[in-house]
C-alpha cells in the first residue's frame, strides 16, 4: 500500500490552519475514505460532515486541492500523486470548524422564493394533464442535490461576499425549475431581478464547472432567466408586442 | 431587507488559491486570442484599401456600402463611391467601410454571453479563474450601467441574423467570376461575369457557414425561438426548431472561436490576394 500525505484545515476562527498527515492509500480510495482513515488513526476530533458516499446528499463539500468537490465522489487516484492532498472547508460560508461549514444561509434564501403555485387541475379528479416533452427541461434542475458547490465556487458570494443581495447558482436553478414549469402560473421575474439580483452573476460558468450533478446551470437555467427578465424589463419592443397580445 | 451577518474566512488576494496546475492558461489563452483579433481587426479596419479581389469581398467590409475614399469601384458596393458628405478621416484617422457596419458585428460578439463570461475571466480578472482570488472587492456585475447595457444582445442578435444573409450572398457572388482581359468591376458592369469555384469561394462559403451556427446557437435566439415559454411544444416555431438552436447552444463556445478565426483568415485571404502576394487557386 502506498502512503500519502494530506494537509487538512484544522481549527476554526483566527486558529484555522492546515495540518498535515500522511495515511496509507489503496485502489479506488476516495478522498473522504482518507479522511475516515485519518480520523480513525490518528484525529479522532477531525470534525467533518458526510452521510451517503454515493454523492447523493451532498453533505460532504468540501475544497479539494483548490477546487470545490464532493469527497466521496473524488477519487485519489485522479489527484497529482506527486503532491500533497490539500482539504480544506468550502469558503463561501462561516467556518464552524474543521471541515464544517454553516450553510444555513441557503435555507433562509430558499423560503424567500415565490413557491410552486400550480393552476387549476384540468380534470375532476384534481390531476393535470402536462406533456413529457414540456417537463422534460426542468427535469434537469431537479437532479440537485444541494451540495453548494455552486454557492461556494461562485465569485459573487466567495469573493464579494453578497450574501445579502444575491441568491447564488442554486437558488437561479430552484427559481428556473419553478419559473419554467409548465403548470406554475406565479411570476418570479421581479423577485429574482430586485431581490435576487441575479444581475449580479456574470455568467462566467463557474458555478455549471462544479456542479457535481452535472446541471448545466448557467446556460439553462440562469441565462434563460436573464432574457425573460430582459423580455420584461429592458426590450421595449417584445413589451409593446405583449401590450397587444389578448391575455390567456 | 433583514441583515443577516455572517462571518465568511477572510477574502483572498489577486491570485492566492490552492489549486494546482496552470489555472491561469485559460484566460491567457482567451487574452491572446481575443487580443489578436481584435488588433488585426481594427488594424484592417484602418485600411480602408485590399478589401476585395475579384468576387471576393472581405467579410469585414461587407456588406460595402460606399467604396473607400479613394478607391476604384471594386464592383461590390451598394451605392457607388464614398459620399462627399462624409469625412474621410476624423483627427487624422481614416473613416472606412468598415466602421460603417463593424459595430454590427463587434456588438453582437462584445454582448454575447459566451464572449461576457470569457472576457470578464481573461481581461477583467472577475475571476481570472474559478476559484481564485480577485483583484478588486468592489462589484457591480450586470446589475448597474454599464454593464446593464449587455441586456440589448437580442437586438445586436437580429443585425447578426441579416450579416448571415449578406454573408451567404459575398459567398455565391464569390462563384462569379470575370472574362480574361476584363476587371471584376467592368464584368460586373457588363454582365459578363462567368460561373468558377476558386479557393477564395470556398473560404467565403465556409465563413457565414460557420458564422451562422454561431449566430443561430444564440442564447437569445434560443430564448426567443421557444425558450420563453413554459411548454416548448407550443414555441411558435415548435419543438424541433427549439432543438434545432439548443443543440448548436451546447457548442455556442466552440462556433465562437471558429468563426472569429474564420472571418480574420477570410479577410486575410482575401487582403492577401487583392495585394498581390498571394494568387488564388481556381479549381475550375
Ligand atoms: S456563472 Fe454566475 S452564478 Fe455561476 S459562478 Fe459565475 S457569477 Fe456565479
Ligand atoms: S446545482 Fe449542482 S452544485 Fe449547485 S447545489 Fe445543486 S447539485 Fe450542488
Ligand atoms: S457523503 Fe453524500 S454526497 Fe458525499
Ligand atoms: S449568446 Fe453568444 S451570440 Fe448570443
Amino acid at each position: 500500500m502506498a502512503q500519502r500525505e494530506f494537509r487538512i484545515q484544522r481549527g476554526s476562527g483566527d486558529d484555522a490552519h492546515l495540518e498535515t498527515y500522511t495515511t496509507d492509500v489503496g485502489e479506488g480510495m476516495v478522498v473522504l475514505d482518507a479522511v475516515h482513515q485519518i480520523q480513525a488513526e490518528s484525529a479522532p476530533d477531525l470534525a467533518c460532515r458526510w452521510n451517503c458516499k454515493a454523492g447523493k446528499c451532498g453533505s460532504c463539500s468540501a475544497e479539494v486541492n483548490g477546487m470545490p468537490k464532493l469527497m466521496c465522489m473524488t477519487r485519489l487516484e485522479d489527484l497529482p500523486e506527486d503532491q500533497p492532498v490539500t482539504i480544506e472547508p468550502i469558503r463561501a460560508f462561516p467556518l464552524m470548524r474543521d471541515l464544517v461549514t454553516d450553510v444555513s444561509w441557503n435555507f433562509r434564501v430558499k423560503e424567500k422564493i415565490k413557491p410552486f403555485a400550480p393552476r387549476k387541475p384540468d380534470n375532476e379528479d384534481g390531476s393535470w394533464n402536462m406533456q413529457q416533452d414540456d417537463v422534460e427541461r426542468v427535469q434537469e434542475f431537479r437532479k440537485c442535490i444541494e451540495c453548494f458547490l455552486c454557492q461556494d465556487v461562485c465569485h459573487v458570494l466567495r469573493d464579494h461576499h453578497l450574501h445579502d443581495e444575491f441568491y447564488g447558482p442554486r437558488f437561479y436553478v430552484y427559481s428556473a425549475a419553478l419559473e419554467m414549469h409548465p403548470l406554475d402560473t406565479e411570476n418570479r421575474l421581479e423577485q429574482l431581478k430586485d431581490d435576487g439580483n441575479i444581475g449580479y452573476c456574470n455568467i462566467t460558468k463557474c458555478c455549471t464547472k462544479v456542479c457535481p450533478e452535472h446541471i448545466t446551470i448557467t446556460d439553462n437555467a440562469i441565462i434563460p432567466l436573464k432574457e425573460r427578465i430582459v423580455d420584461e424589463y429592458y426590450d421595449p419592443i417584445t413589451k409593446l408586442f405583449k401590450m397587444f397580445k389578448p391575455k390567456k | 431587507m433583514t441583515r443577516t451577518p455572517i462571518q465568511l474566512p477572510q477574502q483572498r488576494q489577486f491570485g492566492e488559491t490552492s489549486r494546482l496546475g496552470a489555472w491561469w492558461l485559460q484566460p491567457l489563452l482567451v487574452f491572446l486570442g481575443l487580443g489578436a483579433f481584435i488588433v488585426y481587426s481594427t488594424w484592417a479596419a484602418f485600411q480602408g484599401a485590399y478589401y476585395a479581389s475579384g468576387p471576393y469581398l472581405s467579410p469585414m467590409y461587407s456588406p460595402l456600402i460606399w467604396e473607400g475614399a479613394g478607391q476604384a469601384t471594386s464592383g461590390h458596393n451598394w451605392l457607388g463611391h464614398w459620399p462627399d458628405w462624409l469625412p474621410a478621416a476624423v483627427v487624422g484617422l481614416p473613416i472606412t467601410p468598415a466602421f460603417l457596419i463593424l459595430w454590427a458585428p463587434g456588438g453582437f460578439r462584445f454582448t454575447c454571453y459566451y464572449y461576457r463570461g470569457a472576457y470578464y475571466k481573461a481581461f477583467w480578472a472577475d475571476p481570472i479563474s474559478c476559484a481564485v482570488g480577485e483583484p478588486r472587492k468592489s462589484y457591480w456585475g450586470e446589475r448597474k450601467f454599464p454593464l446593464i447595457l449587455q441586456n440589448i444582445h437580442r437586438y445586436f442578435f437580429y443585425v447578426a441574423a441579416l450579416f448571415i444573409v449578406i454573408l451567404t450572398y459575398d459567398a455565391l457572388v464569390a462563384m462569379w467570376f470575370p472574362p480574361e482581359g476584363m476587371t471584376y468591376a467592368q464584368a460586373h458592369e457588363a454582365h459578363a461575369l462567368e460561373f468558377g469555384f476558386g479557393i477564395g469561394t470556398l473560404v467565403l462559403i465556409v465563413n457565414p457557414v460557420l458564422l451562422g451556427l454561431y449566430t443561430f446557437g444564440c442564447h437569445s435566439f434560443r430564448h426567443i425561438i421557444g425558450g420563453h415559454k413554459d411548454c416548448v411544444t407550443k414555441a411558435p416555431a415548435g419543438k424541433k426548431a427549439y432543438e434545432c438552436v439548443s443543440c448548436l447552444n451546447k457548442r455556442h463556445m466552440l462556433y465562437a472561436w471558429m468563426s472569429l478565426f474564420w472571418v480574420g483568415f477570410t479577410d486575410f485571404y482575401v487582403r492577401m490576394c487583392a495585394m498581390g502576394y498571394w494568387t488564388d487557386l481556381r479549381i475550375f
